[in-house]
This record gives structure tokens, sequence and C-alpha cells, in this order.
């Protein structure tokens, strides 16, 4: 201490990199300079010493004036006299408040106070724990009789008993050998005025603070002593081994000068764990990877310090091991760990890393429970039926800016959840090792060579969202619930909609993992403005296409699609390579293993009870796929399509009987004889020609309607291609459009152009093509089952309009005439670009429906088109349906990106789920 | 919807004579303003031999969407009437009805000023009816007309001849015969035209008894369908307040799905289970179930699935079983089962012991976690194959009760019940059922999995060859003794991946002594 300069090496729980570790800034410099006082770039500095010993002027010297709070200036503030000893108790709040505004904001603070009290110092090294920054002290040690001159020169303080600094001078004396045990993590001791004078405050960057470093990184998750594993890793990230005479790897090169950082648990349970830290240890000390703390590390450390720690959760693997090892190794070992640190804020800020997560209030900062945290994570206390501590979820809240990578908690799976991933796909335990390269954010991972250790809890639950961290949980979807979405921010789901969900999801859904997404509700176009001539003449429109083009227009898109709208059921295809796939990707297990895929409804529902059809569809879709060369051309192994599955009858069965054919048979039925009846008396002269022409009239208009749902009726299987031809659960007579691809692996194709869209599916339908003749010309007298040669994929008319051109307006309206005059539903009107914002940055209808007049009927019924039922209809109110359309598209997008993004289950869940809440919502069912 | 009365005549008795009956005069076509559109009266044929009436009612579909104010009376009080393509136009349904009695109101009185003495007489009468919506089918029309006196020909229309496998619909083309006084035959068709259309009837109001009561005076006193009658006539009164109220929301998620609402919101069983006819089966089950927590000692207890709450109840009656929870995914049910229960009457004291809950067993649960039982009665089956793992880890895995209770029917008995058809489930909401095996490995699986030793009974008579109706399943955790957290029974039986006691909590506490801050914390000096 003959410098009077210590550092605390003891102090529990704090960052004390004793070897091994870079700090930022350089030390005490030598020599005739002036002597450099470290204190770290964010941290709580303490100024000690008696009243006239120069703290504020040392501290106007080294520091901002906005960083130093004097106790005189609070007093000043409360009383408006900076030295009425009345106002402390005052002035300290006021103190003690500023400073920990400043801390919480991650300022460097100084407290100009005497602070010669141990009471008054244990205040500030709480407050300084408390926002998790180091508290440094400064003792300016000046003799009395300095201090007493110095007061005498100042007016306001002349008159200051010699006693008062003479109590001072002993407080201090006594404080000075216990700053230390008060928590001050540095200390420096100025004696005599001289040495006051003849500092320089030199602030140091923290350990964890690394922000200068850009990388790249190639950060790697928990490698437990899997050395083989890891070496395959560094090899597949691009680094070459540098091996030692023996042949052990002892440093990894990368050609472009990349950074390793390895996030902790390097040891225990695998075979290597020394091999491990050899080559760890190699990299770290030629700058070539970082590492921090894992609470294995922590453990081994202690052991090694010869501490009695349990020989548990394999630590008794790595004491053997390394027992194996010469002394020199060990004690290296031991001095890497002891310079472990316990996080890294890296790449300007924008990374951080450490062992098993941080909040973001802990990022950059330093005390005993950051380190706990950062080591061990969230714990509860509590431990779980496998004896394992239960972690609290923190990642589930984080918002944090910076990107969290971190390890620590086996998962199947790395997925980033929240700006946050886990590297940890519990290698040791036979998964996998995983590494992040950043700012790519791609994932490279190598699978582990066996299970090298059985782990005391299985790794993924059999139940949904097990694979993926946690299962389903109820709280992520049941009651009032806020869902945050990429395109439309917060959006709330209703209590009683989530209730009605709940029922739906709970007792008629598909098993979630196969259900990665709903499709939106879609709102009809401005209602037809009426014409009293057209609807007199029995032509009035409730729909027209002028509407849905003005619309488009003065929202600012140019550019629209008219896809012809099938009359079918909506469906969700989610098309796998394999079942493999669907295991893999979507960890589809237990009672679904097997199936490829999905196709489902808009309430989730799966569309086929036997899976058998559903597997030959969805075989007849990856054919189609393989043949156009998707599966390359999109670099995935799974698609999600949306689509419209005919015939309608298929799905509406229910309905058609308890409603559409009720209606027309009853209908079929009364006219004939009423109109007989009212012939029968017109013929005797009683006047009833008015009742007759209406009731002709309510005749035809029924009949109109049967026409009308007939046409969306038809038979499939066996039904339709004859007895045995295709068989029960053939697809004959089964048509698949299919409108837009959503997603690929790693990709939401949400925005993709539609003239895009449409080409890759017209591939699919080209490919279709191919596939039938090639098969018919294998076996031409076979004939397959019906669909087999009509196919099964069905192609979606379209064409562009400019809505701002007169023009191309009218041939889009002479197109859908013509697609609705023979009873087609109508169009679909979307913006070509798909996802597209008003100058206000609000997002455009995806697409608004214009439906055909005749299909209207089996909607508003069949004598909607009398005027004056249409002059009543015409009275609709668009605007919930519209507002919830967009919704529901915002939460459908959200859903998607989440799936991209490789989100655990549940995220994507709670978006699916809420969009069949908001279904539920009181809307118009006949918008 | 139409309808036509015949007679025939003779010269000293003609058949025009209806029209004084009628108080409409063949010769003219009148209008009739009632609440759901306009009524005609017209005769398409008006002479000595033979005089036909014809009543047509145009109703107008939009008025009877649009006017949905006044719910109950004559606004549409669920969205199901609440649509457009709607055959309330076409149908003689209830509207019909109370057409016919506005219109004919002095007929059906049996008034007559201008030939009194025609009152009372029994015609040769003959009604056609051509589009009758009649729930229970011809077979019904029979019934309900035939001890009326009346020769009835109910032929079924098809619901489509397009398509002949969708099969007949719900309407028949319905002729009566008879001889029959006309103020009585108008009376049967104002009551029983409701009572087969069995619809939503929005027009029930308080003063409906009197009417039935006045209507059906004379014949339905010793009607043989009596009951049916009254029942269908009356029944939804009550049930359609509950309905409004609790069905609208998946209502529109059916509708998303072009589903008819019955498809999904069918929790809350109308017609009997087939199963219960030969034994009060669910009684014995409760009391099986009853049996096992007792002899368990549970005080705290889930009833997961709890329906209608007929097993809370049963519990609640036992100072043994302190709290009891119930828990449904089906609000319907949950709001049955809080009216059966008389959660809003029950005192304050055994209101305390009981909280229903809607959830789900295909999530996660907390709020389950702590209970001595839980009971999953005839749950499972209505579960997916495919998602019964769900359910399995939240029970087994999440929530963890000391013990279990699981019933299921049990297939093999199936063969016994006279009234199932080979190859059917018992109840259409059924995903599958279990022979015995299926359910021993099933539950046998999860107790290794989980650390639960199972054991197996038969609920029922116990048939010798097929067993008993209902299986039932009692899962004890194996660590129930020991305190908290627990460990993996069947690893640890195994041995080899068991951890002790000691080691158990070590992780935790390791944390939680680093956790402690920097006094006291030993980490840092290492």
């Amino acid at each position: 201490m003959t410098d009077g300069n210590r550092t605390s090496g003891s102090q529990p729980g704090a960052e004390v990199p004793a070897a091994g570790a870079e700090s930022g800034a350089p030390g005490p410099v030598p020599g005739p300079a002036p002597r450099a006082l470290g204190v770290p770039d964010l941290s709580l500095v303490v100024l000690i010493g008696a009243t006239g010993s120069g703290k504020s002027t040392f501290a106007a010297r080294h520091f901002k004036p906005t960083e130093v709070i004097s106790s005189d200036f609070c007093r000043g503030l409360v009383s408006d006299d900076d030295n009425d000893q009345s106002a402390s108790g005052d002035a300290f709040e006021v103190l003690h408040f500023i400073v920990g505004k400043r801390l919480a904001a991650g300022r460097l603070t100084v407290v100009d106070a005497t602070n010669v009290q141990a009471e008054s110092r244990a205040q500030l090294v709480r407050l300084a724990r408390e926002h998790d920054v180091l508290p440094v002290a400064i003792v300016l040690d000046v003799p009395e009789h300095v201090c007493a001159e110095r007061n005498a020169a100042r007016a306001d303080r002349a008159g200051l008993p010699r006693r008062v600094i003479q109590r001072h001078q002993r407080e201090l004396r006594r404080s000075l050998g216990t700053l230390e045990r008060e928590g001050f993590r540095t200390v420096h001791v100025l004696r005599g005025a001289r040495e006051v004078e003849d500092v320089e405050v030199v602030r140091e960057r923290r350990f964890n603070d690394l922000r200068h470093l850009t990388g790249p990184f190639d950060v790697v998750g928990d490698v437990h002593g899997c050395r083989a594993e890891l070496e395959t890793l560094l090899d597949r990230l691009g680094y070459a081994l540098v091996r030692d005479a023996e042949g052990r790897a002892v440093d990894a090169v990368h050609p472009e000068g990349r950074t390793a950082v390895f996030v902790g648990d390097l040891v225990d349970r695998g075979p290597d764990s020394p091999g491990v830290l050899r080559l760890v240890m190699g990299m770290v000390a030629s700058g070539r990877a970082l590492c921090v703390s894992g609470n294995h590390e922590n453990k081994l450390g202690r052991h090694l310090d010869g501490r009695t720690v349990q020989h548990t959760h394999g630590l008794a693997e790595t004491v053997e091991q390394l027992a194996k090892e010469d002394e020199a190794f060990r004690a290296g070992v031991a001095t890497f760990i002891k310079g472990l640190v316990s996080h890294y804020v890296l790449d300007g800020g924008a990374l951080v890393v450490c062992h098993a997560g941080l909040p973001e209030k802990y990022h950059g900062r330093t005390s005993g429970r950051v380190r706990s945290f950062a080591l061990y994570g969230d714990t509860t206390g509590e431990t779980d039926e496998f004896g394992l501590p239960v972690r609290y979820p923190w990642a589930e809240e984080y918002r944090g800016r910076a990107a969290v990578v971190y390890g620590h908690t086996p998962t199947p799976r790395a997925g980033w959840l929240n700006n946050t991933l886990c590297l940890d796909t519990g290698c040791t335990f036979g998964g996998k090792l995983t590494a992040l390269r950043w700012p790519e954010r791609e994932l490279v991972d190598v699978p582990a060579e066996r299970v090298w250790y059985e782990p005391t809890k299985p790794l993924a639950a059999e139940a949904p969202g097990g694979a993926d961290g946690r299962p389903l949980d109820l709280g992520d979807v049941a009651g009032r619930r806020t869902v945050e979405t990429r395109h439309m921010g917060r959006l709330t789901v209703r209590e009683e909609n989530a209730a009605a969900a709940l029922e739906v999801m709970s007792r008629f859904a598909l098993d979630p993992r196969l259900l990665p997404y709903l499709p939106p509700t879609m709102a009809p176009c401005a209602t037809a403005k009426p014409s009293d001539e057209a609807d007199a003449r029995g032509e009035g429109f409730l729909e027209h296409p002028r509407e849905a083009f003005a619309e488009y227009r003065a929202a600012g898109v140019r550019e629209v699609v008219c896809e012809e709208k099938h009359m079918g059921s909506r469906a969700v295809v989610l098309v796998c390579r394999s079942a493999a796939v669907a295991r893999e990707r979507f960890g589809v297990t237990g009672a679904s293993e097997g199936v490829s895929g999905a196709v489902y409804t808009r309430t989730g529902r799966p569309f086929f009870d036997d899976r058998a059809r559903t597997e030959r569809l969805l075989g007849r879709v990856r054919d189609c796929v393989e043949r156009a060369g998707l599966w390359a051309e999109l670099d995935t192994s799974w698609l999600l399509l949306d689509a419209e599955l005919m015939p309608w009858s298929l799905k509406a069965t229910g309905l058609l009987r308890t409603q559409y054919a009720a209606v027309g048979a009853a209908a079929g039925a009364v006219f004939p004889e009423a109109l007989g009846a009212l012939e029968a008396a017109a013929a005797r002269g009683v006047d009833v020609a008015s009742l007759l022409d209406r009731q002709r009239g309510r005749a035809a208009d029924a009949a109109a309607f049967t026409d009308a749902y007939r046409r969306y009726c038809w038979r499939v299987g066996e039904a339709a291609s004859g007895a045995g031809a295709a068989g029960p659960g053939g697809l004959a007579g089964i048509r698949l459009a299919p409108f837009q691809l959503l997603a690929v692996e790693g990709r939401s194709l949400a925005a993709v152009p539609h003239t895009e869209q449409l080409a890759l599916i017209d591939r699919l339908m080209a490919a279709e093509r191919a596939l039938l003749e090639e098969a018919g010309d294998a076996a031409p007298e076979a004939g397959g089952p019906a669909a087999d040669r009509t196919g099964l994929l069905a192609p979606t008319r379209r064409l562009v309009v400019d809505t701002e051109d007169e023009e191309s307006v009218a041939a889009g309206v002479a197109w859908w005439l013509d697609l609705t005059a023979g009873g087609g539903e109508g169009m679909v009107v979307k913006p070509v670009g798909a996802l597209v914002r008003q100058p206000d940055g609000r997002l455009v209808q995806p697409g608004v429906k214009c439906r055909g007049r005749e299909y209207l009927r089996i909607v508003y019924g069949p004598e909607y088109t009398r005027p004056e039922n249409l002059r009543r209809l015409r009275a609709r109110h668009l605007g919930h349906k519209r507002s919830l359309a967009l919704r529901e598209y915002a939460l459908g997008l959200e859903a998607l990106d989440r799936l991209a993004d490789g989100e655990p289950l549940w995220r994507v869940h709670e978006a699916v789920f809420a969009v069949l809440a908001l279904e539920s919502e009181p809307v118009d069912p006949r918008l | 919807m139409f309808l036509t009365i015949t007679t025939t005549g003779t010269t000293d008795r003609p058949a025009t004579d209806l029209g004084f009956l009628l108080h409409k005069h063949p010769d003219k076509a009148q209008r009739f303003s009632t609440s759901y559109g306009t009524a005609h009266v017209l005769y398409p044929e008006a002479h000595t031999e033979r005089c036909t009436a014809a009543m047509l009612l145009e109703v107008d579909p939009v008025a009877l969407v649009r006017r949905r104010s006044g719910k109950g009376r004559g606004g549409a009080p669920d969205a199901a009437l609440a649509r457009y393509v709607n055959d309330r136009p076409y149908a003689a349904s209830s509207l019909l009805a109370v057409a016919l009695r506005s219109v004919f109101a002095s007929a059906m009185k049996g008034q007559c000023a201008a030939r009194p003495e025609l009152v009372g007489r029994p015609l040769p009468l003959r009604i056609e009816v051509p589009v009758l919506p009649a729930r229970g089918g011809g077979a019904l029309v029979e019934k309900l007309f035939r001890p009326l006196g009346w020769s009835v020909r109910a032929e079924p229309l098809p619901l489509d001849e397009t398509f002949p496998e969708w099969g007949d619909s719900r309407y028949v083309r319905l002729v009566l015969e008879g001889a029959c006084d006309l103020a009585a035959a108008l009376r049967h068709l104002y009551v029983l035209l409701p009572v087969l259309d069995d619809a939503k009837h929005y027009w029930v109001a308080p003063d409906e008894v009197d009417k039935l009561l006045r209507a059906g005076e004379g014949w339905l006193e010793c009607h043989p369908e009596q009951r049916l009658i009254v029942g269908r006539y009356l029944a939804r009164r009550g049930a359609l307040a509950r309905e409004a109220m609790a069905r609208l929301e998946l209502e529109r998620l059916a509708q998303t799905d072009d589903a008819a609402v019955e498809e999904i919101d069918n929790a809350v069983d109308e017609a009997a289970d087939t199963e219960e006819r030969p034994v009060p089966l669910a009684v014995r089950r409760r009391d099986a179930i009853l049996g096992v927590l007792r002899s368990t000692g549970a005080a705290r207890v889930l009833d997961l699935g709890c329906g209608q709450g007929q097993l809370i109840g049963a519990l609640l009656k036992e100072a043994q079983f302190t709290e009891v929870v119930g828990m449904d995914v089906s609000m319907r049910a949950l709001q049955e089962a809080r009216r059966r229960l008389h959660l809003e009457r029950m005192p304050e004291r055994q209101a305390q012991r009981v909280r229903l809950l809607q959830g789900s067993l295909a999530y996660v649960d907390g709020r389950l976690k702590g209970f001595d039982a839980a009971v999953l009665s005839e749950v499972v089956e209505h579960v997916e194959p495919e998602r019964l793992s769900a359910l399995e880890y939240a029970v087994f895995g999440a929530a963890r009760p000391r013990t279990v209770v699981v019933t299921t029917p049990n297939v093999e008995y199936n063969v016994r019940w006279e009234s199932l058809p080979a190859g059917r489930v018992r109840h259409p909401d059924h995903r599958f059922e279990w022979t015995r095996e299926e359910f021993r490995r099933w539950a046998e699986d999860i107790g290794a999995r989980h650390g639960y030793a199972v054991t197996f009974g038969p609920v029922g008579p116990e048939d010798p060859e097929v067993g008993a109706p209902t299986q039932l399943a009692c899962f004890s955790r194996e660590d129930a003794s020991a305190r908290g957290g627990g460990k993996h029974g069947t690893k640890d039986a195994r041995g080899s991946r068991g951890m002790s006691g000691a080691e158990r909590v070590e992780g935790a506490a390791e944390a939680s002594r680093a956790g402690g801050g920097p006094v006291g914390g030993k980490e840092a000096a290492a």
C-alpha cells in the first residue's frame, strides 16, 4: 500500500479478472508524470475528506460539473443556504435521489461530501449496488492546518470551529482501514496537498465493455467437454486449428480474422474437458477468442482453489480428467477461470454474450447479482420434478435493444426469442453444438458424436412446444391479452373471444405444432353506389369492382392484381419434404408421428377426417414442388401455402344440408303448388295478377339460388370416379387452388409481390401437368383415378389492373362481369406489392373481395336483388370488418415472421390463437 | 309458405260454405298484414262440389333479419335466424301458424255469424301443406295427426335431386284427410305446425301457455303424444335466453368454417347418453371416483373436464373435500354447471369450497398445481389421440397432483349395448374408445414416464367376457411422501440416473448462494 493505490481483489461478487482478461485501459503509469487514478467509467466515486480538504476543487478539476453532486449544492437546493447544517437530512435525500437517477441511466457520478462517517458511506455503497455499479473511494487526507487555512479563506466558512475539522480528521483515520470491507471496489488514498494536486483521473473501461470490438464473431454454445465436436464446429466455421507437438489443439485461427466467443460451460460432463480448456485458453490468450464464465467454470474454479464442492453434474468427470494433466496446466486453468468475466457487451452495444442470460438493466453493469444472473439465470430457488433449479423465463419478458446470446439451458433447437438466443443445444447430452455467426445471424451446428452424458431431464417434452424449450401455457392465450406485432403494434384480444377460441382450439383444431398460421378474414369492397335505373330493371349490384379499384387508388396503390375467387373452402397447406422434416422442424412426435404436413381450415380444423387422404394430397403437392425445383430454389424443406380447396360441398356438407339445400328444397317444392293455385284462381277470374307475378319472380329467384349453390357442389373420391377407381380417401374430384406461398424455412413470403407468387404457383401447375403426362405415358391402359388425370391443382385466373388508368379499370370490370356471369364467386383485388402501407404508415388492406351478383344469393338470400331488398341491404357497415381484416392480417404476418425467425412454438401459437379469437368478434357474417 | 284447405260438397251442402266458415269470400283475393309479411287468402277452386281455400304468406326475408331490436317480440333472437338464407319464406313454420291464427281468428274460435248452423259440423276436409318442416320425420307427423282422426300422408322431400346421396330434407309434403270440424282442424294446425317445425320459436311469450291450452281444448288433453307436444311447444322458452348468451362467439367461429354451429357447440348434451339407459352408469362412476378419492384422503380436488358439474355436486356433499375446482373448456358447460350447482344461491361457506374455471388440458396451467387429486372422468376420449401428449404433460408433468383418477369407456363392452349399432362410439364426440388393454398400456406408459404407480378397476356390472362398461385408472405419485419437487420415480427405480435428495437441491442452493450479493457470497473470492 505504499503508493496508496489499492485495488481490492477480495471483494465478493465483484468482477476481478486477475489475469488473462483484457482490461481496456493501461494500468498506472510509472514515472514523473502525474500519478494516474484509475476509475471505472461507470462507477460511483465517493470523495472522502474533511471540510476544507479540497474535494470540490478536486472534483471540478477531474470531472464534468454535471457528474459531481455535492452535499453543499443540495443544501442550497432545499434551503437556499449551502452551509445550513440543519438542512442536511433533506439535502442528502435529494443527493441520493439524483445519484440514483444518474446511476440508473448509466452515468458516472461523483459524490462531493465529507463522507467521513461509515454510515453515510454505507448508504452510497448500497445505492451503487442497487444500480449494479462499482463504488470507488478517493480519500483526500490533507493535514488539519491546511484545511483550516482554506476554510478561513472562505467567507462562508471562516467561522467554522476548529474542532469540526478535528472530528472529521479523526473519523477519516478510523475509516481508512475499513473502506474495502465496506464494499468499495477501488480505494485511492491521496496523502497531503501535494499528492492531491499531482494526480490524474483515468477512466477505465469496464472489463465487460468491449463495445469497440465489432467482430465479426462466432458465438459458440455450451461445449461441456465435447472437444471433438468443438474442433469440428470450428472447422465448419472456417477456423484453422493449431496443434502442439502432441497433436493437441491449442489455438484456432480464422483467415478473415473472426473472433470466437464462448458462452461458458466449457467443462464437465463431456469426455475431454481439459482438451476443450486447452483449446479455448489458447484462443483467448492469442486474442482469437473471448470467453465468459459459466456456472460450471465457477464451480471448477472453487474446486481448484481447494474449496469443498460437490462433484455432481459432471464435475467428477472433469476432476478425473484434470488429474491426468500436470500441475502447471491445472494452475493455468485456475488462473484462466479467475479471469473470466460474467458477460461482454460487444459490437457497439448491439450484442451481449453471457452464460445464462441477462436483462437489459444489467448490461454492462458490475455487481454480485449481475454476475449471479449471468451465471445461473433467474432462479426462483425452487427445484422441479427432476431436481433441477426452476428457472424463470426471463427472455420471455426481454424487450432490450441488444441481442443477448447465451447458453446454460439445454434446448433441442436454437431459436430467437425477443432478440435473445440460447445456444445450448445439449451437445453433451447427444444433441448438437451450435454457433451463431454475428452479425450474419446464421446458425451453424454439428451433431454430437454420441450421448456423452445421460440427461436428468428429457431434452424435449412430448407436449407441443416442449421441443422449443417449454410447452404451451394457458397464460399464452387465455383471458384478455395484448399481442405485440411488427406491423400493427399492440393488438388486443378480448376475454370472451379468447374463451371461444380456447374451446375451438382445444377441442377441434389440429395439434398446434402443425398449425403455424391462420388466414385472416377479408373485407368486401365498398358497397356499390345505388343506381335506381339498374335496380328497377333488377340489375342492381351490391358489390362492384369499380369500388375496389377506387379504394386502392385512393390509398395510393396503382397496380392491383385481380385474382379469381374460387368458391370452395379456405385451406392452409403445410407440406414438408418428408415426415422426417415434419418431425425435425415442427417437432411432430408421438401420435402424430409420420405425418408430413397438414391441411386445415380457417379455424385450424383438419380438412379431412382420414389421415390417408391428407397424406395423399400432401404427396401430390410435394411431388409438384419437387418437380418444379422449388425446394432447392427456395432453400427449404417445407412450404406453407394459402389455398382454396374445392368443392365447397366437401367441407360444408353440414351447412348445405341444414341451410342451403334445405332452403332450395323448400322453395322448389312450394312454388309449383302455390303458382298452380294462383293460376287456377286467376283462371276463375279472381284478381291475383300482381301476386302471381311476384310469386313467379320469387320462384325464379329461388331457382337461381339453387343453381348458385349447386355450382359449388360435386362428388369426390369414390363417388366421383366410380366404384373402386380411386377408393375411399382418393383425391378424385378434389381441386386445390393455391394462391400464395406464405412461408418457407427462415423466411416469410408474405411480402413477395403477388405477380411473383403466382408465377411460382404456375410452375407448380406446370409441374403437375408434366407429372400427369408422364404417368399417362407410362400406363395408358391403367387410366388411373379421374383426379389423377385431371390434376389436383387448379389455376387461379388473374388480371393486373392499373387503378389510375380508366381503360385498365374498365377492362377489370369487364373481366369480373365475365367471370361472374356464369356464377363465379367473384374476385379478390390485391395490391401487387402484397404488403403495402399508405403514405401515413398505415397498412393497406391486403385484399378486398368483390363477389359476383349470382353468388351473393347464397349470402344475402335468393331474393336479394329485388330493388326493395337491395335498397335496404346497401345499408351495411364495413368499418368493423375492415378493421378486423387488418388486425387479423397483422397477426397472421406476425405468426409467419415468428415462424420464419424460428421462434418457439408458444410465440407462434400466441399470434395464431389471436387470429382465431378475433374471428369470434361480432361482425356481420355476410361481409 | 303455403297451405290449402279443400272440402267437397253437394247441392244441399255446397262446398263453398267453406267461405262462410272462414269468413273469406271465395271470389275475392284478400290480403292481411301480419307481423312477418302479408298473408293472402284466395280460392283456386270454388264450386258446389269442391272448394279450396289457399293461404299464402309472403314473408319479407330482409325484414326478418333486420328487425333484431325486439328480441322475443319478432326480432331474430339469435344469429341462426339472422340469416338471409332462411327457409321461413317457403316452409310452413310457426310463422304460418301465427298467420293462421290472425287471419282465421273467428273460424278458429268456431264463430260464424252469417251461418251459425255450419259451426261444429264435421266436414270432409283435405289439407295440403306442400312444405312442412318436420323434425322427427313422417313417423312423428303420423303420430301427431292420426290420433286426431286424420288420415295422414307425409312424403319426405329430397334435399336436392341432383345430389341424391344427400338424402331427404327435414321437410315433408303433408296431406291430411278426414271429416273434421273446421275450427278444430285449424287449431290442430295452429299447435302442431310449430311443434313439428321445432325451430326456435322466437314468439314464445308468457301468455303462450294460455294460448296452447285454448287451442288444445278438446283434443290435446287426451292426445297420446301430449308430453311431446307441450314440451316442444314451450320447451325452448328457458333455453332461449341461455342460448342467446353463450353461443354467439362459437357461432361465429362455426360460420368462419362454413360449419353448422351444432358441430362445434356440442359440449352440453341435450339428448340423453345412449349408455345411460340400461343402468345409471354415471352414478356408479361417480361413486367409484368418490370411493377412490375418499381412500386417498384428498382434500383439494380438481375435476378436469367437469362438464355440467355432477361430480362437483357430489364432492361438495362430503366434508373431506375442502376445496373443489371444476375446470372445463366449454363456457356453456360451465354456465350449466353454475346453474345446476346453484352457485349464486349457495351459502357463502360452501361457495368458498368450490371454484369453476375455464381452462384446457391442451395447455400447461399454473392454476392446477398443488392439488391432492385430479379427476378426469370421461375426458380423455374427447381428445384427439394426437393431442393426448399435451394433456398428459399438463396433468402428469406440470400439475402433478398426488392422485389422478381417470375413467373412460371400455369399448369391448359396446357389444352389450343393444341400442348401439356395431362399430359406433357411444357419443358422437368420442374421438376414440379404448379396449382394456389399450387403456392399460396408455396409463402404464404415463406412469413410467412421470413417476406414478397405476392401479385399474372396473366400473359398472362386470361382464366375464368383455369387462365392465367403464374402466378406471388410479395414478398415485410415487414420491408423494417426499417433500416438494419430487424426482423421477421410474428413473430412480432404475437407479442409474436418479439423484440423491442432497444433490437435487444443490443446484438451487448454489444459485441462491451466488445470488446473495457481494456480501456473504463466496464465489468471487474463488
